[in-house]
């Protein structure tokens, strides 16, 4: 079956991240080892690999939750290892970062969690205004009824949902997707691949897609980058991946077919 | 013979192990603490977060130290009178109860209360919200998680302890008038007024500073403990438990080393 993906302006000459090797391990664990990536202006870069090939560890250090032990993550301009506090938290207002279990906060409600970014980070907003951005992201996810409903009254998918527009509150540039339809039936999984293009579309996004979801990678992403083994092993369209003569490679996709 | 990859379970590697990690983790506490100061005295104070998490404090401990405090006050009256009686010092009884009381009890089994309740629920909290990446999510929003978890919750801790210590002082008294009031014709402002008539400034001066040194205790040991647990559910109930632990520990190192201080002070 073909998989419909939209059409989408990708700005080649203009990088949003650009990361030069790369190498961070944990103890005597080497999980990152010379990674090397561009992601261009409004690209959707799909990273696929195994559990544990350092997929996550990569996105938290774009986004500076973990330091890199050698190498330069430069986002939107600035190396991310070198920023202030302040500049940091500056770049991460124009960064949106769905996490893979949605991490939304179980003390609030659907509107509390997604007000919350929004009133800590804008000051003097009335609250017209914040009802107005609140449900503006809550329509863009198709979920305005559970407004009042709190993260627990979800399913796996709406919670999915309601975590990335709690990023898109913040107006951001670029994605960061954090296995986005793990664990998810494949309709779920499907509205959620459609949600990722839709907010490419609608909000001019880029972003970086971490999944082991071969139809997720296929279906969202521009480019596809196979990691294995802390080193990715191809970068290109999800056919020139998929077509790769690396046994490496083969095996990863026969594997989730046979899945 | 060891599997490959088996965790390494000798003597000697287990007792370097747990000795790294003792000042490991002694260290963290230490940098955990200095953040706690160089962040507490600047802005964004989050008002209502203190407020809302002083309401929590207060509200989650109030009945357990109303009927502890009550209780105290009645079985302290009951025990002490006897020994009193036989030397015809009854009269004595409601001042030997203040000074108790107010001094002693109040704040000390209010800490031990608020660090079974408050300690426990700080650190569970934060716990869980750490193993399900709340604090990240925090943190890829551009809130810092420390000034909005950390420091509203040990502020509320400091104002709201030595508080519910002077109820808890107050409902002691109480429940000792109760008693005296049952065995002899005392009005209630003639038992106040000779209950304090022992005590003096420094007491209760020393008895709200050690409430604000124990409040603080139990804030920053709940949060330390929650902020830093790992492995899933296990580490958040490890992580409630050893707030618990640590903080009931500490306040009563705390209680001695403050009651030596305020000796000092009063023999100055």
């Amino acid at each position: 079956m073909e998989i419909y993906k939209p059409q989408h302006t990708i700005n080649k000459s203009e990088s949003v991240i650009i990361i030069k090797d790369l190498y961070k391990s944990f103890g005597e664990l080497e999980v990152l080892k010379g990674i090397d990536l561009n992601v261009f202006k409004g690209e959707n870069i799909a990273i696929l690999g195994k559990s544990g090939t350092g997929k996550s560890v990569l996105i938290k250090t774009i986004i500076g939750l973990l330091k890199p032990d050698k190498g330069t993550v430069e986002v939107l301009g600035k190396e991310v290892e070198t920023l202030s506090g302040k500049e940091l938290d500056a770049l991460r207002l124009r960064i949106g970062f769905s996490f893979q279990n949605s991490a939304l906060y179980d003390s609030m409600n659907i509107y509390q969690n997604l007000a919350f970014p929004l009133t800590m980070n804008i000051k003097n907003l009335s609250k017209n205004e914040v009802d107005q951005a609140v449900e503006e992201v809550l329509e863009s996810v198709g979920l305005r009824d559970k407004i009042y409903q709190m993260p627990s009254d979800l399913s796996g998918g709406q919670r999915k949902r309601i975590g990335i527009a709690r990023t898109l509150i913040l107006k951001p540039e670029i994605m960061l997707y954090d296995e986005p339809t793990s664990g998810l039936d494949p309709i779920t999984s499907s509205e959620i691949n459609d949600l990722i293009n839709e907010v490419q579309q609608q909000y001019n996004t880029s972003s970086v897609i971490i999944t082991h979801d071969l139809t997720c990678a296929k279906k969202t992403g521009n480019r596809v980058a196979m990691l294995l083994e802390g080193k990715f092993l191809k970068i290109g369209t999800f056919e020139n991946v998929f077509e790769s003569d690396d046994d490496r490679i083969k095996s990863f996709f026969n594997y989730n077919f046979i899945q | 013979m060891q599997l490959s990859g088996s965790p390494n379970t000798s003597k000697k590697y287990l007792f370097s192990k747990g000795v790294d990690e003792f000042f490991s983790d002694i260290n963290k506490a230490y940098l955990f603490t200095i953040t706690f100061f160089k962040q507490a005295l600047t802005r964004p104070f989050h008002f209502r977060e203190i407020i809302n998490q002083s309401f929590e404090v207060g509200l989650k401990s109030l009945s357990l130290i109303t009927l502890t405090g009550f209780i105290i006050g009645v079985v302290f009256t009951k025990q002490s009178r006897p020994s009193l009686e036989s030397f015809g010092a009854t009269s004595w009884l409601p001042s030997l109860i203040g000074i108790a009381i107010v001094k002693a009890l109040g704040p000390l089994v209010t800490a031990l209360i608020c660090s079974g309740k408050v300690g426990s629920s700080i650190g569970a909290e934060l716990g869980s919200m750490k193993v399900t990446e709340q604090i990240d999510a925090m943190e890829v929003s551009a809130i810092n998680p420390f000034k909005y978890l950390v420091v509203t919750r040990v502020w509320a801790t400091m104002i709201m302890i030595p508080i519910l210590s002077l109820y808890c002082s107050f409902v002691g008294l109480l429940g000792s008038y109760v008693n005296v009031h049952s065995e002899e014709a005392t009005s209630f402002i003639n038992f106040y007024k000779n209950a304090f008539s022992t005590i003096t400034f420094t007491d209760l001066f020393s008895s709200v500073i050690k409430s604000i040194v124990f409040g603080f205790t139990i804030g920053i040991v709940g949060c330390y403990k929650g902020f830093h647990a790992t492995q899933g559910t296990r580490g958040v109930g490890r992580a409630a438990n050893q707030a618990v632990v640590l903080s009931m520990f500490l306040v009563f190192i705390e209680e001695i080393v403050i009651v030596q201080i305020a000796n000092w002070f009063r023999n100055y």
